[in-house]
């Protein structure tokens, strides 16, 4: 049957079961905009600006493990979605995103509103097409929804000029989709599977970094019976977090810039470490030519570039981890490590104060998280980028995978408001908090509307400081207390929910924490709660950029901070 | 080290930019790159000299893989190949020197392809050491302009890097020809 452009993206997006779709309108994508009500199987959710509907995409993505689905006009529309992009390949989420261009007739001749953003996207996407027929738009969504989400998933960016989308077509659903280019790993080589499992039934200080590809892979049960068979510590990257329950006996928390004093230590006093899919960054590793270079790295990927990249494997594994694993599992032997994990557990008790919650009486963001955690362990728990972050990644204590949803790689300040809706529409009927610094809070507030419109019903915390937190600690560590364009007069974040009829809450003391987050979450639509925290906080421990985990700086010692 | 590095690509609009911008992004040193058809329909070959440790052109090599329209990579440089290279020179070079351009030109197996009374174009067809002593070689005749393809090089023997896995016609339409202008009138749409 013949049917419009329009008609072939909206059936190839339904045959993909896409159910919502974050977009805004734009002269170029009227013809598709047109159809949607054709097609109320997808649910359009009209967001406030683009780079909010790739995050809310991301956030979708994040929070469910399926595709999720951003749409943009030409021009100044694309460009919008870029950050987002560049986000979500940073990150390996699963995501779609599609634009309009002007006719095929006008491309090139620098016409209103054009960009070449597939120029642009080009190195910010798994892979990225332009569309010059109605008959490949059918075609293309197939593969371009297959590039996404196998292998090492990540975006991919469908430009489509307007008339195509006007053209007609038959509608043809490819059965499969073939890429001669494109054939991601599977099971792992069993030769260095066997190679891997000889290293680690010899050794005597173990450890696991549990990356995001446990999460992506969705294998975490895998990870778990590894890590229980051998008896090795888990150790996690942020976007790791999640990959195993934090209350595991087994699990130590997160490594790197922030991570636990004991995490670094065993990092870089192992004998043998596996990273499981990790991709060995900076933020979680350190100064890579002093990142335990003793240690034997075996280190298992679905993406080989990531072997050797940063630091040298000695056993690279090539595959999916949800098959590698349970290939790993059988080869090595049962085995326990108690010694070992007492001396992380000693290192623990010893280096507590590093990371303790503020016992005193200050609002301090450590204790607030601790307690939506404590309070609402199943919730989703979305991030911006910055202090509040970090806090987050060490004290929310974190059950299942897909439950933090953060902008690890990109660092996208700005990232929560949106993606917190995004979580919250993959997850309907469930808490989605969404842990705001002020900073990155008004970057794209505009997307309360959104919210409201869309009935999501987000429980934002934000952590006012009236600081850019996390720049304002570097300027008194590292830049001799000058701060510089760090201090923010912030609005009346009551009043501002209150323009938009969003209810809200303000906190000033710590005796009124549980109180809010049992109110907020007892209200049926989205709420704002404005806690005025602590100015001043320092997150710790601290590895100074370019330094290696073993130099891992601890808080300064105060008896009254105890760890919980 | 100078390292051949064959890539097989779909070939398809923006895949050279794909592969430049790759290079540019990761910082990795191109000497040449030379694209052209191959003997697959729909598939083109880059050859790419690369200047760099074992381990950048590991990264080369599996960066290049990650691309969805590099179909197959291979390193050229650890196998027995043909190697070769095709230069143009245009030199100065009145009657009287022309006997010693052209013998020049006999000693390094190259050709003259044009005369005038004032220059002449020589062209070489071998490895990069051999023409560059050509060039240096011609230089002091002075040289007026001066081309070079980068390389292109060949497994010797059997063996060949060729892509093993044809594609239907659908497929390979879809591959190859997706992205393009479609030819004819295309209607005016207004904005």
């Amino acid at each position: 049957m013949k049917m419009s452009g329009a008609d072939i993206v909206l059936e190839s997006l339904k045959r993909l079961g896409v159910d919502v779709v974050f977009g805004y309108p734009g002269g170029v994508v009227l013809p598709l905009y047109d159809r949607l009500p054709a097609h109320p199987e997808v649910r359009h959710i009209l967001v406030r600006h683009e780079q909010g509907g790739g995050h809310m995409a991301e956030g979708y993505a994040k929070a469910s493990g399926r595709l999720g689905v951003a749409l943009a006009t030409s021009g100044p529309g694309a460009t919008n979605l870029v950050t987002a992009i560049q986000d979500a390949m940073m990150d390996s989420l699963p995501t779609l995103f599609i634009t309009g261009n002007v006719a095929r007739n006008l491309l090139g001749k620098d016409g209103f509103q054009e960009a070449d953003i597939t120029g642009i996207t080009m190195p910010a996407v798994k892979h990225n097409y332009l569309v010059m027929r109605a008959e490949d738009i059918a075609y293309t969504f197939a593969e371009g929804a297959y590039i996404a989400t196998t292998g090492r998933p990540g975006p991919v960016h469908i430009d489509i000029p307007k008339d195509v989308f006007i053209d007609e077509a038959e509608f043809v659903w490819p059965e499969k989709v073939s890429i001669r280019g494109y054939k991601p790993a599977t099971t792992g080589h069993p030769g260095q599977v066997k190679k891997a499992a000889e290293i680690i039934d010899a050794a005597e200080r173990p450890i696991i970094i549990g990356g995001h590809g446990v999460v992506l892979g969705n294998a975490h049960e895998e990870l778990r019976r590894f890590a229980e068979k051998t008896g090795i510590p888990v150790l996690n990257t942020l976007l790791g977090l999640g990959s195993i329950p934090r209350d595991h006996v087994l699990s130590y928390g997160m490594l790197g810039m922030h991570g636990s004093y004991e995490a670094n230590h065993a990092a870089s006093n192992a004998d043998v470490i596996i990273g499981i899919g990790n991709r060995m960054d900076d933020r979680a590793l350190g100064r890579f030519a002093d990142f335990n270079p003793t240690a034997k790295l075996i280190h298992i990927d679905v993406d080989p570039a990531e072997h050797n990249k940063n630091v040298t494997a000695h056993v690279p594994i090539v595959g999916d981890v949800k098959l590698v694993l349970p290939q790993l599992i059988e080869a090595v032997r049962q085995n326990s490590h108690v010694d070992w994990l007492h001396w992380i557990d000693d290192l623990r008790q010893a280096h507590g104060h590093s990371m303790a919650i503020p016992s005193g009486p200050e609002l301090s963001v450590q204790y607030i998280v601790r307690r939506i955690s404590e309070m609402s362990p199943d919730a989703t728990v979305v991030t911006g980028v910055g202090q509040h972050q970090m806090w987050a990644a060490q004290h929310m204590k974190f059950t299942r995978p897909h439950q933090l949803v953060t902008s690890g790689g990109l660092g996208t300040m700005g990232f929560e408001v949106p993606a917190a809706l995004g979580a919250q529409v993959a997850r309907p009927g469930e808490t989605v908090w969404a842990i705001c610094g002020d900073g990155g809070f008004q970057m794209t507030l505009q997307e309360l509307a959104t919210m409201v419109d869309a009935r999501t019903p987000v429980k934002m915390a934000i952590m006012n400081n009236g600081y850019l937190g996390m720049v304002r600690q570097w300027q008194e560590l590292f830049y001799q207390d000058n701060y510089v364009s760090v201090a923010m007069t912030q609005p009346d974040f009551l009043k501002l929910a209150d323009a938009y009829g969003i209810h809200a809450i303000r906190v000033t003391e710590k005796e009124q924490v549980d109180e809010a987050i049992r109110e907020a979450e007892g209200h049926a639509g989205p709420v704002i709660v404005d806690f005025q925290v602590q100015a001043e906080g320092n997150v710790w421990p601290m590895v100074p950029a370019g330094a290696a985990l073993k130099e891992t700086v601890e808080a300064p010692r105060d008896a009254s901070e105890v760890r919980s | 080290m100078k390292h051949t590095v064959v890539a097989l690509v779909e070939d398809r609009p923006g895949v050279l930019n794909r592969v430049a911008s790759l290079f540019r992004r990761r910082g990795f040193n191109i000497d040449s790159l030379a694209v052209g058809t191959t003997e697959e329909q729909g598939i083109s070959r880059m050859t790419i000299v690369v200047d760099g440790g074992d381990g950048i052109v590991e990264q080369v090599e599996k960066q290049l893989y990650k691309l969805i329209d590099v179909v197959k990579v291979s390193d050229l440089t650890k196998e027995e190949a043909v190697i070769r290279e095709l230069v143009l020179v245009k030199v100065r070079c009145n009657r009287d020197q022309r006997r010693d351009v052209l013998d020049l030109v006999d000693i390094f197996r190259a050709q003259a392809v044009d005369v005038s009374p004032n220059s002449m174009i020589i062209q070489s067809v071998a490895d990069e050491d051999r023409n560059d002593a050509l060039i240096e070689n011609l230089r002091p005749f002075g040289i007026r302009e001066l081309t070079r393809t980068g390389r292109v090089a060949m497994v010797r023997g059997a063996k060949t890097t060729a892509v093993h896995e044809t594609e239907s016609g659908e497929l390979q339409r879809f591959h190859s020809e997706s992205g393009r202008l479609p030819e004819g009138e295309l209607p005016f749409v207004s904005d």
